[in-house]
């Protein structure tokens, strides 16, 4: 039952702020990056996994990695993401299986949340409050650098300390996503809760609430269903979240 | 006498190897309305965009000491997708809501447009807004760049006498980008046509001549022609 508390605790405040930042990433027409950079960090949870550290822990260097490269992609050439994603990350996910171990597969992929312990709990929970404050901090200002780079620089908005700022969160929520949904549906994690809320937002503020609501929610749902019918939590999670996405196409004025 | 607010000395602009602008000097005083005319591709748009500072240049470029500029660019083609209100719009300025008030008001929006969507509005609403939203924090000069399509039949007709209406209010001096040669006679008192090189500056009735129309959208024609064969 401290188990099952733990988790949801976690799932929680890791949904909520994947979601809260996930509404910054959708107007970036970033949603996706979250995807590859999932995939990239799987060499590092199967470290952890076969050393019997944090999986968090594991994937946070790819994860740095995987920014720099996003950095270096778009910054110093001029090649689409998608050329990014199909090279680099696939391979994390080919690297990664050449090492890891085929008995705890499946918590790489999709997660397990439901070993976590009270001290991962206060620190995922603390990390996550952090990162709230970091992201409301930012907000206003990445909404205008995401409405337009040369409007933002011309009222002296310093356009790379907010986009490093920006990436840096998005780097935590990774590594932290991972422990719940795995290495391979992070996307899902900071994407869905943010279309959802679009769909049903009419300002900037219901959009980012909403955003933040729709994640804690769905983590919340995903890991009790988990408790119930005993199927793995992070798909269960990402399953509750498209289902109120699909409901939110109803309320969308088309 | 009016001071200067702007002074461009020999400007070269060169973006991927390509000259943009080639040694261009010009001079904005307080209470001008100069109009930058030329051709797409000219230009226009990378030189207001060069004097903000946004790219790099090889010149002179002397703003009056501690002037305020407000921006207001060609389109915004994101911020339609993403949820916000007129007033968190403004908001993203640091704007305090008796100011923001104070500037819809008088680009002619009552408060029922507080909470209205950016996504609901029409293109020529919303180019008013954004005239609206350049105005905030009272700067001296505007930089006003012209979309070449998207307003709605109208909306031109009204952006200028809007235009007009917040110089009168606010002393606004104006450098506005255009193609639209009826603009220029009708608003500003100083031209600069440009085709890349600078091709004549001055009273817009005293140098735009048809011979200099010519020379600066002759080539473009002659371009297209050979474009088809």
């Amino acid at each position: 039952m401290e188990n099952f508390l733990l988790s949801l605790i976690t799932g929680i405040f890791i949904g909520g702020a994947a979601g809260y930042l996930g509404t910054l990433m959708l107007s970036k027409r970033m949603a996706l990056v979250a995807g590859p950079l999932g995939h990239l960090t799987l060499p590092g949870i199967a470290l952890a996994l076969i050393y019997g550290f944090d999986i968090s822990l594991g994937a946070f260097p790819f994860v740095i990695l995987g920014i720099i490269l996003i950095w270096l992609f778009e910054m110093r050439t001029k090649l689409p993401m998608e050329a990014l994603t199909a090279v680099v990350f696939a391979s994390g996910v080919a690297i990664a299986f050449l090492f890891l171990p085929i008995a705890q597969a499946e918590t790489a992929l999709i997660g397990d949340i439901s070993k976590v312990g009270f001290w991962d709990t206060v620190i995922v929970s603390f990390l996550c409050l952090f990162l709230f404050v970091v992201i409301k901090k930012i907000y206003l200002k990445m909404t205008l650098i995401n409405v337009s780079e040369d409007l933002a620089k011309s009222e002296g908005v310093e356009v790379k300390k907010y986009n490093l700022l920006y990436l840096f969160s998005i780097a935590i929520i990774v590594a932290l996503g991972v422990k719940v949904v795995g290495g391979l549906l992070t996307a899902a994690l900071v994407a869905i809760p943010a279309v959802t809320s679009r769909n049903l937002s009419k300002n900037l503020f219901q959009f980012s609430f909403f955003g933040l609501l729709f994640g804690a929610i769905s983590s919340f749902l995903g890991i009790l269903l988990f408790k119930i019918i005993g199927f793995p939590a992070g798909p269960l999670i990402i399953i509750v979240s498209t289902f109120f996405f699909l409901i939110s196409l109803i309320f969308k004025k088309i | 006498m009016s001071e200067t607010i702007l002074k461009v000395k020999n400007l070269n602009v060169e973006l991927d190897n390509e000259k943009i602008i080639e040694n261009l000097s010009f001079e904005v005083k307080e209470g001008d309305v100069l109009t930058v005319l030329g051709p797409n591709g000219a230009g226009k748009t990378v030189l207001l965009k060069t004097l903000l500072g946004l790219l790099p240049y090889k010149g002179e470029i002397e703003w009056q000491k501690g002037v305020k500029i407000g921006y207001v660019p060609q389109r915004l083609p994101f911020i339609k997708d993403i949820p916000m209100s007129i007033e968190e719009f403004c908001k993203l300025k640091e704007a305090s809501k008796k100011e923001i008030k104070e500037i819809l008001n008088s680009a002619g929006f009552g408060e029922i447009f507080l909470n209205k969507k950016i996504g609901e509005l029409s293109s020529g609403q919303f180019q008013r807004i954004l005239v609206a939203w350049a105005l905030i924090g009272n700067p001296q000069i505007l930089l006003f760049d012209e979309p070449t399509a998207g307003i709605d039949i109208g909306g031109e007709e009204t952006i200028y006498a809007l235009l007009a209406k917040l110089k009168e209010e606010r002393n606004l001096t104006i450098l506005l980008v255009t193609h639209d040669l009826s603009v220029v006679f009708k608003f500003s008192n100083y031209v600069i046509c440009l085709n890349k090189c600078p091709i004549c500056q001055g009273i817009p009735k005293e140098v735009l001549t048809p011979e200099i129309l010519y020379k600066l959208y002759g080539e473009e024609v002659k371009f297209y022609e050979h474009h088809r064969h």
